[in-house]
């Protein structure tokens, strides 16, 4: 079984954000990156699915080559090739035109990213990449059971959850409950040591067209001084929330 | 024209779908033009219902009951191409969410999602989107001839003017499936996130799940949503759907009560947007009263119950 786990590169989540000064971009100055949480979890459920039925799981990003380390992580983690596609991701369109291109020239029978990555949010590449591909989508999915060519998906939807079959290949965008979080794997000595000789390949891009630009960023407004209440008193809350907030 | 996507659960519209129709429909009268909605499944009831929120249009297909991606994707794709869309709205609902990739793929349109203002400018269509987590707010413009916009669910309020009464047009479109549902099955509280209005929830501070119902009893009187911090979930006091945060479930309701929620930067990343928030928590020095509106700084078990009871006597 060949599987693909895209990964994106983004910063920790614990990572105060703020932007350059004309608000064009990120302020990358002193914020640490990570592999997407999202994406944490699809690769622990790729190595899952090639400890069942065997064959390679392969990692991909696209930007440049700060996302490196990110990669290498994940080789060190257990995946056993990695591949950037070398440029920044600028949206939705762009970025799955470009995974697609790859994909197509490499054939994968699973193809799992996260359901978005925790920096700009999108959630469109998952989708995109599936269309392109022309390939059965499982949105929020957190569970896969592959047998043959038979593949059974839970996703998640508004307040419950949803059995759907499909046949493989197939791409999915997961989270949690594709693994559990204990099952996440933290990367020990050996498979630090072992991921610096395993291939991690430098593909350029086909330049794909950007359709959704991004003109500047700015901090949401900051909340005004909490009011606090004294436990004894809960009809003032309530007055507040009917009165002054208006949410009663 | 602009394309709606009128979402429905058992055969009933979603109050999100309510949010998109009035977005879609202002939008239109901005542009200059008609808005339709797209209505699937054969026992939607009232479609006329719509026209309270300014739709001209509606489109029903009624051969697709159900809610399989790939399908509903296509049939918006064909339905928007053919009448020369330039703006296809969604709401960021579960399903939402499922469609947004596959439509900008099939109709090569810029897809713009976590949409959080209505168009800033229409040459070119230009919005503002919540990003980074709520920690951080972008402005984007659209570089295609169509655009597709996802909206915060909550976010953007229903705008009631009147009853345009739409006319509504049967289309036959067969469904085009590439993954078959075997069963859905609806898990928590009766009131689905991301869309309830109000919201109660909850952390380790309550100890384990056996006292859950100090919650329940709160959220039921308030006619809430209840949710959940991640490490709550991942023990399995309460199931995943529940979970809220920056790895959960992004909510933006008019009242959220975190008990028992220290209030970790990763927690307040997924429920910052909400209106209004009450933290009660036994340590004033909990990070989450620097994020609240109103504080209480006490026990949850001694607190919360006797809140359920002061807003039940308000009630009458
Ligand atoms: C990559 C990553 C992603 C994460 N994503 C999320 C996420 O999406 N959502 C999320 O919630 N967390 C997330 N976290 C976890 C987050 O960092 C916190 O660990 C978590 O939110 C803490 O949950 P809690 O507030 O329920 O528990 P605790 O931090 O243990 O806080 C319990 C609180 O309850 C209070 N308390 C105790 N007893 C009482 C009582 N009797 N009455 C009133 N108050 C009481 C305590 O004072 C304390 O403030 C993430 C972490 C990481 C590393």
């Amino acid at each position: 079984m060949k599987i693909l786990v895209c990964i994106s590169h983004v910063p920790d989540t614990t990572s105060k954000i703020s932007f350059v000064s004309d608000g064009s971009s990120l302020d990358k100055n002193g914020v640490q990156f990570v592999i997407n949480p999202y994406d944490e979890f699809g690769l622990t459920k790729g190595l899952h699915l090639r400890e069942k039925h065997g064959g390679t799981v392969s990692v991909l990003t696209l930007g440049d080559e700060s996302a490196e380390p990110t990669l290498r992580k994940a080789l060190a983690i257990g995946a056993d090739e990695a591949h950037r596609l070398n440029g920044v991701p600028h949206d939705g369109a762009q970025t799955s035109e470009e995974i697609a291109a790859f994909i197509k020239r490499n054939e994968f029978d699973v193809i799992i990213c996260g359901q978005e990555s925790i920096d700009y949010n999108g959630g469109v590449v998952p989708g995109a990449l599936a269309a392109k591909l022309d390939l059965p989508f499982v949105n929020a999915c957190i569970s896969l059971d592959i047998d043959g060519n038979n593949v059974k998906t839970i996703r998640e939807i508004d307040g419950g959850k949803e059995t759907a079959k499909a046949k493989l290949p197939i791409v999915i965008a997961g989270k949690k409950g594709l693994v559990e979080e204990h099952d996440l794997r933290i990367p020990n000595m050996r498979g630090i040591m072992t991921a610096r000789s395993k291939p991690l390949s430098v593909h350029e891009l086909i330049e794909s067209k950007t359709l959704a630009q991004s003109v500047s960023f700015s901090k949401p407004p900051e909340k005004k001084e909490v009011k606090m209440i004294s436990p004894d008193n809960l009809e003032e809350l309530v007055r507040l929330l009917n009165e002054e907030s208006k949410v009663i | 024209m602009v394309i709606i996507y009128a979402e429905t659960w058992e055969n009933e519209f979603k109050k999100t779908t309510f949010e998109a129709i009035s977005y879609g429909s202002k939008c239109a009268q901005e542009m200059g033009v008609e808005s339709i909605a797209v209505v699937f499944g054969n026992s939607v009831n009232p479609i006329g219902e719509l026209g309270k929120y300014g739709v001209n249009k509606v489109i029903h297909v009624q051969e697709i009951d159900e809610f399989e991606p790939y399908s509903i994707a296509l049939a918006l794709s064909d339905i928007t191409k053919e009448l020369n869309g330039k703006l296809l709205v969604l709401n960021g609902t579960a399903n939402g969410k499922s469609l947004i990739g596959i439509l900008s793929s099939l109709i090569n349109a810029a897809a713009i999602s976590n949409v959080t203002s209505f168009p800033i400018n229409h040459k070119p269509l230009t919005v503002m989107r919540s990003a980074f987590s709520s920690k951080g707010i972008e402005q984007v413009s659209s570089n295609s001839d169509c655009t597709i916009l996802s909206l915060v669910p909550n976010a953007l309020g229903i705008i009631s003017n009147g009853d345009s009464n739409p006319s509504v047009v049967l289309k036959k479109i067969d469904s085009n499936h590439k993954t078959s549902i075997l069963q859905s099955e609806k898990e928590s509280g009766e009131i689905p996130l991301p869309e309830a209005e109000r919201v109660v929830s909850a952390g380790r501070g309550l100890k384990g799940p056996e006292n859950w119902n100090i919650i329940t009893d709160l959220a039921k009187v308030l006619n809430a949503g209840t949710a959940c911090s991640k490490p709550v979930s991942d023990i399995g006091w309460r199931p995943h759907s529940e979970h809220v945060g920056q790895t959960g479930i992004q909510i933006n309701p008019e009242l959220y009560i975190a008990i028992g929620i220290s209030g970790a930067i990763q927690h307040l990343a997924g429920v910052s947007r909400s209106k209004t928030i009450v933290v009660i928590n036994n340590d004033p020095e909990a990070p989450f009263f620097k994020a609240a509106d109103y504080g209480i700084v006490g026990d949850a078990f001694d607190v919360v119950p006797r809140l359920t009871e002061t807003l039940k006597s308000f009630k009458k």
